[in-house]
């Protein structure tokens, strides 16, 4: 007899022996939710210690720029941060996905077309887009688009940038699970990488980006 | 002898899920350290208030616990067709499904499959199933060595110490005890490190970075599997379990058989429930759900394991099986005032607190966890935190019922059955009780062999005239 019988067989005879009571699944909580609130959603991403950025879709390039030289001023060391101008004013290694709108791509920007992890890792900042965000747990799903990418581009880079649409954001968990396609490789993301395994605090910074940029465009709802 | 097909319990002699120490004589040891009820209290404490408010932030958080608790149920009435649901999907998408009827079948099948890829390493994100079946031991053991990833399991794993807690096995430890264990047990740590929270996590970080790259097999546990789809999901916080699922060429899942979700959509309920019991948060920062192999993006080769390992035994009582229902929050061991006081050793399992003391002894058999259904006061905190609705104190009182009882305590329980099931008998005994203001004063307790019974409780004082004697009187 296989295991899978044997497994098969044993739950079987449980069931059998003390059939359980079958009852409907109540399902009486909210699932009607107003358009989502982009102002909650920007106070729960500021909550996890995400920055945010809102910015005509015109302007996202820049944003992306100027987010990638602070990071490096703020990581020079301090001895080199007054004369040494060549580190600072050089493009910031940006990596995007394939599919990422070329208007939103930085001086610098630099495609995935299947690079080695230690050229991934070696990044400045990754850009991306996003599938859904949550406004109600400040959450941003991937789902590996062409605009997104691979799952392993957006884990290794110490700085993650995510371009949010209006339209992409809903009030709750229950209308992200709707939206999204059960067969794509899913990322969730809630603010930076973080720990509650030292006396149960929230601290930031652990094995993935330890900086989360979001910069939800504004107006026109973009391409 | 066990027949095949027929429920059965988690072996002896593997895994960790008996202690060396019946609960009350490790309870008392443990009472002894004050350090470590320190830092429980302080760390329960947090947590109680951060769940707290994030819970009284949903209106529909009762609604949500009903409808979570119904699914959970409606899947343990068809686990078989669910299971068999599931197998198909993951195949289809490209994985391999095995099925291991206990810990030690586990173990081997693991075991092979990491030999299989020629490593002798793996990364592993944080899993009650593999810890439960001691895999570490058993891929030691063949030459294979694992890495916990997640920060609370490297300190646990640095510190050759044991997990104390589901969801945050260091719990039992402060930030300049785990200071002290990287600074003895993390190669190339810096000398100088301090004991900042982000300053130790950090720490972690860049020791583990080189062995996320470079390792080949990871192993994981699963939070929900989706029969409906074969998504399997992985909730976490640092990242270590994005590197674990996203980086190695083959992945392996270890998963109890009673994890799976019916429905797609059954996540919005589930989604919503475990962030904000365990960690207290509106949402925990990653969570990853993959669906068997995708060309391009991720592991290449993806093996889930099913485990019994005592599940079905579970499931044959018509009162315990509730305990199957558990999504590992433990919230349940953040309210429990035994546990707070005991810590998660004490209970010798690797499920500690309220649901340890109901899934332990059902898992095993209750002869081999026989004090657990005990270490409770049934107060009911546990009942009203649990996100699916388990009611613990009914099964442990249930349990109680099973745990085999002495001789003696079994004898006079027989008596007081028939006795109060007697009004004359009663009434005679009533004021016979009156003796035992004689045998056992006030503050002495019984004599032997009845003392054990008033070792920790206070004899009633017994009144002059019973009710019936007055009434009769009147």
């Amino acid at each position: 007899m296989s295991s899978r019988d044997l497994i098969l067989g044993r739950v079987r005879a449980a069931l059998r022996d003390a059939p359980p009571a079958v009852a409907p699944v109540p399902r009486d909580y909210r699932r009607e939710f107003p358009a989502a609130d982009l102002e909650i959603l920007v106070d729960r991403l500021v909550d996890y210690k995400a920055e945010v950025y809102r910015v005509p879709p015109s302007e996202v390039a820049a944003t992306v720029t100027a987010i990638t030289s602070r990071a490096a001023a703020a990581s020079a060391p301090a001895s080199s941060a007054a004369g040494n101008d060549a580190a600072v004013s050089r493009d910031a290694a940006v990596l995007v996905p394939p599919g990422l709108p070329e208007a939103w791509r930085p001086a610098g920007a630099f495609p995935d077309d299947g690079l080695a992890p230690d050229r991934i890792a070696a990044a400045d900042a990754v850009l991306t887009a996003a599938a859904v965000a949550v406004a109600e747990t400040g959450t941003i799903v991937l789902d590996a688009s062409p605009d997104q990418g691979r799952r392993i581009i957006t884990l290794l880079p110490d700085v993650h940038i995510i371009v949010l649409r209006p339209s992409q954001v809903v009030a709750s968990v229950p209308e992200a699970v709707a939206r999204l396609t059960p067969g794509r490789p899913l990322t969730w993301i809630s603010g930076p990488s973080a720990t509650s395994d030292i006396e149960l605090n929230r601290v930031e910074g652990v094995h993935g980006p330890r900086h989360l940029h979001v910069i939800l465009l504004e107006g026109d709802d973009g391409d | 002898m066990t027949f095949l097909g027929m429920p059965a319990f988690a072996p002896r002699g593997v895994g960790h899920l008996r202690g060396d120490e019946p609960f009350p004589a490790a309870a008392r040891t443990a009472l002894g350290n004050s350090q470590m009820r320190r830092n429980l209290r302080h760390a329960t404490t947090t947590i109680r208030g951060k769940s707290g408010r994030v819970i009284a932030e949903l209106p529909d958080w009762q609604d949500l616990r009903s409808a979570g608790s119904a699914i959970k149920a409606d899947v343990m009435s068809r686990l078989p067709e669910l299971l068999e649901e599931l197998e198909t999907r993951v195949t289809t998408a490209g994985g391999t499904v095995h099925w291991a009827a206990d810990a030690n079948e586990a173990n081997e099948i693991v075991t092979r499959l990491v030999r299989e890829t020629g490593s002798d390493r793996v990364i592993k994100v944080k899993s009650m199933a593999t810890q439960e079946i001691a895999l570490n031991e058993a891929l030691e053991a063949a030459g294979i060595t694992p890495v916990e990833t997640d920060l609370a399991e490297l300190i646990v794993q640095l510190g050759e110490d044991k997990p104390s807690h589901i969801l945050v096995p260091a719990i039992h430890r402060n930030r300049s005890e785990i200071r002290e264990i990287f600074l003895r047990a993390m190669p190339g740590v810096d000398p100088s490190l301090t004991d900042d929270p982000p300053v130790l996590a950090a720490a972690a970080r860049r020791y583990l970075r080189e062995t996320f790259l470079s390792t080949r097999v990871a192993v994981s546990g699963a939070n929900f599997a989706i029969a409906e789809t074969g998504t399997l999901a992985v909730v976490e916080s640092e990242g270590n379990g994005r590197m674990c699922l996203t980086l190695p060429d083959t992945l392996i899942t270890v998963m109890g058989i009673e994890k799976i979700l019916p429905t797609w959509r059954d996540l919005e309920v589930f989604l919503q429930l475990l962030p904000r019991a365990s960690t207290g948060e509106r949402m925990n920062p990653y969570t990853t759900m993959w669906t068997g192999v995708t060309p391009g993006d991720g592991p290449q080769n993806f093996h889930l394991v099913l485990l019994d390992n005592g599940r079905s035994a579970v499931l044959a009582d018509e009162v315990g099986r509730q305990a199957l229902h558990c999504i590992r929050c433990s919230a349940c061991l953040n309210v429990c005032p035994v546990y707070e006081r005991t810590g998660g050793h004490a209970y010798g399992s690797v499920y500690p607190g309220p649901i340890g003391a109901i899934l332990s002894p059902q898992l095993t058999g209750i002869e081999d966890n026989a004090s657990l259904p005990y270490a409770s006061t049934l107060c009911g905190a546990c009942f009203d935190a649990c996100p699916v609705k388990i009611d613990i104190p009914s099964i442990l009182v249930h349990l109680r019922n099973q745990a085999p009882h002495p001789r003696a305590e079994r004898a006079v329980m027989a008596t007081a059955s028939r006795v109060m099931q007697n009004p004359r008998l009663y009434a005679r005994a009533q004021r016979a009780a009156k003796l035992a203001r004689i045998v056992g004063r006030r503050g002495r307790g019984l004599p032997p062999p009845f003392s054990g019974w008033t070792a920790g409780r206070d004899l009633p004082e017994f009144p002059d005239q019973t009710f019936r004697d007055w009434w009769a009187a009147r």
